[in-house]
């Protein structure tokens, strides 16, 4: 049996494929919550919710009315995109003259009411959701078995990302939402209609949030409590990322998601600890993040 | 030049910061085709006039009126669509955006504005460096963007803050040349300036300010006559 530091190749290899699932979601997510802070300057503590509301939107829509994955993945990140407009229509917007702290603190009481419906109806034990018939079984890659699903989720994600970062650093669209984190009086008074703007980016998180929760169902099980597992995960590497970093957001997820991979294989007792480690490492060294301008 | 109704007419305007009362009814005219510059000593509210004219100082009470259309009623992002551009003092100026990307950003709210190529032969500097972030720029590249951007947008008026401070006397003429040629052009400026040598040049009417309110206004040709009242409110 082939060995890598004493591990053998396909333990070593699966627990970084896991990894690099991990990380796909950290990147996604964290993604998400770097555009809504760029620009609305709130943390979404809801973040966590939207990725729940995503997958429960899969669920119930293949439960209730039928709808198998394919559709989902377009309905759930527009529903909770919808959802997030609305939101932020009716009580964000509301609070953005306020320290940021209202915003922080509204996030955080609707990510708990958000989980306590969802507990109510459906309990904390998590409810299986197939993976589509399209993606089942797996490939042999010759060292390892790739479950086809798992494959598929990181070239999603890695479409995400990118497509994502080319709205933002490409478009006209993602210079004015540049322009508006920088200076969002000025760019208002050069015509842009940036409460607008904020409204849409927050449906943007939100929408980036629900599709990471429908790509997740199938692996992860559609659960209440599965968004705020990950959101303490999202968050640090947000802050190993640097705060708004569209860029370092998504590097450092995957990076993440690698490292805590790796440490599973060499020492699993740490691999719950090993992103809070870096985390703390990075704000010794360079508080502004890994990615971030200092202020 | 002086056609029938002003452009611009603004109208016992009142401003305030917070707490702090800034503005204590400025009254102004602006007529289509004119330079005008507001002067003053610092702290007399200039700045203030032209962010309360833009609507970025919500706390206002007076009139504004804009080629016939009030002003006070209408959100921040609608003021430019009614024909304005701002020239802020900072210069505003994005460094997240690359300098085309600044040139880009201010939304067309008219026809008649200038084109891409059209802005590049006025400003050969610009076009060397379109793909730069736009704060890498010299600072006087950067009040050429600052207000380069705002004529690919078709307004009819400018209101530009102190867009020779800081720079070097050879950049102060280009941008004396600059405002010559938009002169041309039609354009109606409101300049908030402190180089008085410069506003002298290139103003047609001058308004002075004190304790935030409008204390005289006289046009270019009163200016020998004027100059005690000068030395003395501004110390030139």
């Amino acid at each position: 049996m082939t060995m890598i530091f004493g591990i053998p190749v396909q333990a070593f290899l699966g627990q970084l494929l896991v990894g690099l699932i991990n990380g796909s979601f950290y990147a996604m997510l964290s993604l998400g919550l770097a555009v809504i802070f760029g620009l609305l300057r709130v943390i979404n503590f809801a973040h966590g919710a939207q990725y729940m509301l995503g997958a429960f939107v899969g669920y119930l829509l293949l439960t209730h009315l039928g709808i198998g994955y394919w559709p989902a993945l377009i309905l759930a990140p527009l529903i909770v995109g919808v959802f997030g407009i609305v939101i932020e229509r009716l009580a964000l917007s509301r609070l953005y003259e306020l320290d940021p702290l209202y915003g922080l603190l509204f996030t955080f009481g609707l990510a708990l009411v958000l989980e306590g419906i969802f507990r109510y109806y459906y309990g904390v034990s998590g409810n299986p959701y197939a993976v589509p018939p399209l993606l089942a079984g797996g490939t042999n890659l010759g060292f390892m078995l790739l479950p086809n699903y798992r494959g598929w989720v990181v070239v999603a994600s890695l479409i995400v990302c990118f497509g994502t970062w080319a709205l933002i650093e490409k478009t006209r669209l993602g210079s004015y939402l540049r322009a508006a984190t920088e200076n969002p009086r000025l760019v208002q008074a050069f015509g842009v209609n940036v409460p607008l703007l904020l409204t849409l980016t927050y449906g943007l998180g939100s929408a980036l949030a629900g599709l990471a929760g429908i790509l997740a169902a199938p692996i992860y099980q559609v659960s209440p409590l599965m968004g705020s597992d990950l959101i303490i995960v999202v968050f640090a590497v947000v802050v190993v990322g640097g705060m708004g970093s569209i860029l370092g957001a998504i590097v450092t997820g995957y990076m993440l998601g690698l490292a805590e991979g790796l440490t599973k294989v060499f020492y699993p007792e740490a691999s719950n600890l090993v992103v809070f480690v870096i985390m703390a490492i990075v704000l010794l060294v360079r508080p502004a993040g890994l990615f971030g301008r200092d202020a | 030049m002086t056609s029938a109704a002003p452009l611009l007419t603004v109208g016992g305007l009142n401003a305030w910061y917070g707490e702090g009362h800034a503005l204590h009814g400025v009254d102004l005219e602006v007529f289509s085709g004119e330079t005008v510059t507001l002067l003053g000593r610092n702290g007399v509210g200039k700045t203030t006039t032209l962010r309360a004219i833009m609507g970025l100082i919500r706390k206002r009470t007076g009139r504004i009126a804009f080629d016939g259309k009030d002003l006070m009623r209408l959100p921040l992002h609608r003021t430019a669509h009614q024909g304005i551009g701002f020239v802020p003092e900072e210069r505003g100026i994005f460094a997240t955006l690359t300098v085309d990307e600044n040139l880009l950003l201010p939304p067309v709210v008219a026809e008649g504005g200038m084109s891409v190529e059209e802005i590049f032969d006025l400003f050969p500097n610009l076009k060397e460096r379109r793909n730069s972030p736009g704060t890498r720029l010299s600072g006087g590249e950067q009040q050429m963007l600052a207000i380069a951007r705002m004529l690919r947008t078709g307004v009819k008026m400018l209101l530009l803050d102190e867009p020779t401070e800081g720079l070097a006397p050879v950049i102060v003429q280009r941008i004396g040349a600059l405002l010559a040629t938009l002169k041309k052009r039609g354009m109606t400026i409101l300049l908030v300036e402190q180089n008085f040598r410069f506003a002298s040049r290139v103003a047609d009417r001058f308004y002075l300010m004190e304790h935030g309110k409008v204390v005289a206004g006289f046009p270019v040709g009163e200016l020998p006559d004027r100059m005690t009242q000068l030395h003395e409110v501004l110390g030139v």
